[in-house]
């Protein structure tokens, strides 16, 4: 969910390892702008936050679930739905804002922070410089 | 009592302003700086500006002694945050959340916020009844994914005339009571014979539904063409 940078280098990397990808988007422009024309996996237009889009993406078979918007609302929210009410078994969540992330961890998501990770990463190079 | 309302829209300002009336300590939370100025402006001093979805801004905003917590901002995915981030970091006793989607009333619940208000379902609940071809209205959402929906039988449906025990009803569906055409109330026994215009009372499984509302209105095969 979320077809971003992020989003699309992920599912082009595991569209072209052979896996079923379904992409979904708010704005279509963002398959045309992101995803090259190799990519063979499913592209939806909607909002992920939609129980009747995940539905229709078919996201109860799904093995994993990937929320990457730019919202940390819409992420945190879609990833419950993917994993409290369909069932998903792998989700993995991305929240910017560190503080939400460290409780929606505590409240049992797998959620990233781009913003604690980059910040170190940025740090550990500076070291090395 | 304590009320701290994250969103400063229309249903924000009205709500604080009913609130304040009837002298209730009342704060805003707003992230938008023009809106913050208009209800200060209105209101006076109970404004403050910030993502009501962020832990720092709740506990400024006094969130540890809030009796009460309202999310009525316009996005359904910032009302849930808002609302668990003040039930798990501040434990808030009661949080309210607006919805716009009316099917986010079960997600809510089942990531546990109870209370959610849909001026869609209200709005819809006015006007389901006269909406022909809309003949299955849910009344309400109750737990593990039940509700308890009503349904009109139109005349040609295939189940007119026969008694309750005989319609075909879907998984975890039952009859529970009907309303008939001149608007007297009779609980349904298996010996309960359906007429044409009864309103049935049903619960059933939200995901059910469609297949009930095809068990109760879907017209006679000898006469469907």
């Amino acid at each position: 969910m979320g077809c971003g940078r992020v989003g699309s280098e992920l599912a082009t990397a595991f569209d072209a390892e052979g896996h079923e990808v379904t992409v979904i988007d708010i704005n279509a422009y963002q398959f045309a702008r992101f995803l090259p024309a190799s990519f063979a996996g499913q592209k939806i237009v909607g909002n992920g936050i939609d129980q009747d889009v995940l539905r229709r993406v078919g996201v109860e078979k799904a093995d994993a679930f990937i929320a990457v918007t730019a919202g940390d609302n819409r992420n945190t929210m879609a990833s419950q739905i993917a994993k409290h009410i369909f069932g998903v078994p792998r989700v993995v969540c991305r929240i910017y804002d560190p503080i939400r992330e460290k409780m929606y961890a505590n409240l049992g998501l797998r959620t990233i922070s781009p913003t604690t990770v980059g910040a170190r990463l940025v740090r550990e190079a500076l070291e090395k410089e | 009592m304590y009320i701290v309302i994250v969103g400063g829209g229309k249903v924000g300002f009205y709500l604080a302003k009913e609130l304040v009336e009837a002298n209730h300590e009342v704060l805003i939370i707003e992230r938008n700086a023009a809106k913050c100025a208009e209800i200060q402006e209105e209101l006076g001093e109970i404004v403050m500006r910030g993502d009501g979805c962020e832990a720092a801004i709740q506990e400024q905003a006094g969130c540890g002694r809030a009796d009460l917590f309202l999310a009525v901002t316009g996005e359904d995915e910032d009302n849930l945050v808002a609302s668990q981030v003040a039930k798990h970091v501040f434990n808030i006793p009661r949080a309210v959340a607006r919805i716009n989607n009316p099917k986010n009333e079960m997600i809510f619940r089942k990531l546990g916020i109870d209370s959610t208000v849909s001026a869609t379902s209200a709005i819809m609940s006015h006007i389901e009844q006269e909406l022909p071809s809309h003949p299955l209205i849910s009344l309400m959402t109750l737990r593990h994914g039940f509700e308890i929906v009503e349904i009109k039988v139109p005349p040609n449906s295939a189940i007119v005339g026969r008694s309750v025990r005989d319609v075909l009803l879907p998984h975890q569906s039952l009859i529970w009571g009907i309303v008939d055409a001149e608007g007297s109330p009779k609980a349904a026994t298996p010996d309960t014979v359906v007429h044409a215009d009864d309103e049935i009372v049903a619960v059933t499984l939200q995901e059910s539904e469609e297949a009930l509302r095809a068990a109760l209105i879907a017209p006679s095969a000898e006469r469907s063409f």
